[in-house]
């Protein structure tokens, strides 16, 4: 087992775990503020004290790690959804005037700054989570259709795909029976990458106050709110930046051992 | 590379010279917002005002340090009898920047201007009454009004009143000229705004020879601007957390002062269910001001109960027709047949007030049944959307104008009261000049919309300042938006 999946496993299951226990038990209620205890440090009651309303940090960061990891996955399911079904048939289409057609679409959306336009697109539509999750999930089709037509291309030269043309499977049930499960490790691999890409889009969008409103918690907007109480309560921004930082490091270091285990060209190469 | 060593002892010459004037003779102030133009007679935002009030415009009269009405440009006046014709003596051997004469055709044009039917003045209600200006000579001016205005000193000191000239008036709202003891010299858009010291004013010269006015919106930016010393003072401090750690610090002083800002959760009291006065009431039990004022202020903010500024001498105390009463709420919601609650929208405008109040009102809401749905906005969409579109159950802002109790009488008025009888109290208001009726009639106007229940009066919004030690002579309070320079030195 290599060690960069088992550090980044670990650490992407405690935040999942955090979001999915907050389902059922927080340590303390967030939508009951307690001004009186507002900016505690952390201790002993609120192991990691509490904020400026004088809400627990620890329940905010567990379930804020709900909302976060909600936005990514739906977000990446989209980009999934859309983007391999799209490269599968343009890497069946190849040449074709249907495969010029979406991979130049994919290249208009890809030469836009994703998180630009996706404050465009909240701020048109309006803030919250779900149009967070659509701006998230329109940049990740091309990542995804791209990646699927290249690896498929790769496949179509094969002779066990000649072999399936042969026996007169037709374009589509050979992309459905034989290049799909043969490109699956790449999707799963990118689909961490973006996943963790997504956790990091939704906490800039909610930190600018165009991703989930209050009182949905946020790890983003954990952090705008922080920012002027740096100088005199740091554990209060300390928290869910040490979130994010961590969540995205875990997803990053799960991809990557996803990789070199799924790829035995590249475990050879580094060993 | 040869001219490397010149280019450096001139940068560190001008370095010199400019560190050496801003010690003695010059200050650097940072305000929040910048001004969209610098023409306070047609533009509607106060930030204008902030920047010229007093220190480039004048009027005919002046709102002083203390809130009162003092003489501007106007050295005495007479009023008749029947209190319809003003009288106006102006001082004398007074000019413009661009060196015009300030006579009688000026205050003609500027008062003609604000009330003529094309005027986008901001504030065309303060000159309702004026039906014609005469000049009298060039120093004597005659205003007569078609029916007594009880307010009409006060009126002309606002900063929509200012006294402009025909001569300059096109090219105000980028070059302002005015009368002020500063003359307007540059303006970097983003940046920054700086006057200097006009050498020809008719009154007491300003102590300082130059003010540069800094623009920081951001809360952040602020603490760090200040802490750094990179400007002298900053007016309307946005981030109330950090005023104990300025207080706390010798090189600064703070002035924690009032303004006419009352900071209200207005009701759209035409939309179901706020035009019912039971649910507005009952809204208003479910909120508690101290914890609003401790939450999203940190302490800084007087409770209110009505419309009104708690400094001013006709202020009533009615915080406890609204006091904090869940159990009072949730009855009042089943008089009106919703005793399961409701669902409303909450938007919010950016400043701290809004965004950190409307979640605690947020809570306390949710603790009687009233669901509001919080939706931030920016200002351009607030006032689009909330202000302008009335698309809101209930939102959170600060009515900074003074004596604005009159937005009441006006239907439209996003909040959309507008009782008849309010309004007749106003217009009785407006035709009385004696002080003891008009404190009377702005009383019966306080308790009315109290009684009933029109928005839910939270608090009157405090006005930080924090400046280096050694600055004296800043304004404590905000009779009006005005960040007035004009008597600020360097004392020792």
């Amino acid at each position: 087992m290599n060690r960069n999946l088992i550090i980044g496993t670990a650490l992407t299951a405690v935040f999942v775990l955090a979001a999915l226990l907050s389902f059922v038990w927080v340590p303390y209620d967030i939508e009951t503020l307690d001004i009186p205890n507002r900016l505690k440090p952390p201790g002993g009651a609120h192991w990691l004290g509490t904020d400026h309303f004088g809400r627990d940090i620890l329940s905010m960061v567990m379930t804020g790690a709900r909302t976060s990891i909600a936005v990514a996955l739906v977000a990446v399911g989209i980009g999934m959804g859309l983007g391999v079904p799209l490269g599968l048939s343009a890497a069946a289409l190849r040449g074709g005037g249907l495969d010029e057609f979406i991979m130049r679409g994919n290249d208009l959306i890809f030469a836009f700054p994703s998180l630009v336009i996706a404050i465009l697109i909240t701020a048109v539509f309006g803030p919250g989570a779900v149009n967070a999750i659509i701006a998230i999930g329109i940049f990740n089709i091309p990542v995804f259709a791209r990646l699927t037509r290249g690896a498929a291309l790769g496949l179509w030269g094969r002779d066990f795909i000649l072999a399936a043309r042969v026996a007169g499977k037709s374009a589509g049930r050979i992309s459905v029976e034989h290049i799909l499960p043969n490109i699956a490790n790449l999707m799963i691999v990118q689909g961490t990458i973006q996943f963790s890409l997504g956790i990091l889009a939704e906490a800039g969008l909610s930190y600018v106050g165009l991703g989930a409103q209050p009182p949905m918690p946020s790890w983003g907007r954990m952090l705008a709110e922080a920012q002027t109480l740096v100088s005199i309560a740091p554990h209060v921004a300390l928290f869910p930046g040490l979130a994010i930082l961590l969540t995205v490091l875990g997803l990053n270091l799960m991809g990557d051992g996803l990789r070199d285990m799924l790829d035995p060209r590249l475990r050879v190469i580094r060993a | 590379m040869r001219i490397t060593p010149i280019f450096c002892a001139l940068l560190l010459g001008a370095t010199a010279t400019v560190s050496a004037a801003t010690a003695q003779t010059g200050i650097t102030v940072a305000v929040q917002l910048e001004p969209p133009n610098l023409d306070p007679t047609s533009g509607a935002a106060g930030a204008i005002d902030t920047v010229l009030y007093s220190n480039v415009f004048e009027g005919l009269t002046r709102f002083a340090a203390d809130g009162s009405v003092v003489p501007g440009l106007a050295e005495s006046w007479d009023i008749s009898d029947d209190g319809l014709e003003y009288t106006f003596h102006l001082r004398d051997g007074v000019t413009f920047h661009d060196a015009t004469v300030m006579d009688a055709e000026d205050v003609k044009f500027s008062l003609d201007r604000a009330r003529g039917d094309d005027s986008t003045n901001a504030q065309k209600g303060l000159f309702a009454s004026i039906a014609s200006v005469d000049v009298v000579d060039p120093l004597t001016v005659k205003v007569t009004l078609s029916e007594p205005t009880g307010s009409f000193l006060f009126n002309m000191a606002w900063g929509d009143a200012v006294i402009v000239a025909p001569e300059s008036i096109e090219g105000n709202a980028n070059n302002p000229i005015g009368t002020g003891a500063f003359k307007f010299a540059n303006w970097v858009q983003g940046d920054r705004i700086e006057l200097i010291r006009n050498p020809d004013y008719w009154g007491t010269p300003a102590p300082l020879e130059t003010a540069t006015f800094r623009f920081i919106a951001d809360p952040t930016a602020a603490f760090a601007a200040v802490m750094a010393e990179d400007v002298d003072a900053f007016f309307g401090f946005p981030a109330p957390e950090n005023i104990p750690q300025f207080q706390a610090d010798p090189r600064f002083q703070v002035i924690i002062g009032n303004t006419e800002g009352e900071t209200i959760l207005a009701m759209n009291n035409k939309t179901a269910p706020f035009d019912n006065v039971k649910v507005r009431e009952a809204v208003a039990h479910a909120i508690d001001r101290q914890a609003i004022i401790n939450g999203a202020m940190f302490g800084q903010g007087t409770p209110i109960g009505t419309h009104f500024a708690p400094h001013h001498p006709a202020y009533v105390d009615l915080t406890g027709l609204s006091d904090f009463d869940p159990e009072k709420s949730k009855a009042l919601l089943a008089e009106a047949g919703l005793a399961d609650g409701f669902t409303t929208t909450l938007k919010l405008p950016p400043p701290s007030y809004a965004r950190r109040g409307g979640e605690i009102i947020a809570s306390q809401l949710r603790a009687v049944g009233i669901t509001a749905e919080i939706e931030n906005q920016e200002w351009a969409q607030w006032l689009e959307t909330t202000f302008k579109g009335k698309d809101f159950g209930l939102t959170i802002v600060s009515h900074t104008e003074p004596m604005d109790i009159g937005i009441y009488a006006d239907p439209d008025y996003y909040f959309q009261y507008g009782r008849p009888e309010f309004v007749a109290i106003m217009d009785e208001l407006n035709a009385t000049t004696d002080d003891a009726a008009r404190t009377e009639l702005l009383q019966q106007a306080q308790t009315m919309i109290a009684e009933d229940y029109v928005n839910v009066y939270l608090f009157e919004l405090a006005f930080p300042t924090v400046a280096k030690v050694g600055l004296t002579g800043l304004w404590e309070n905000q009779p009006t938006q005005a960040v007035d320079l004009t008597g600020v030195s360097w004392g020792k």
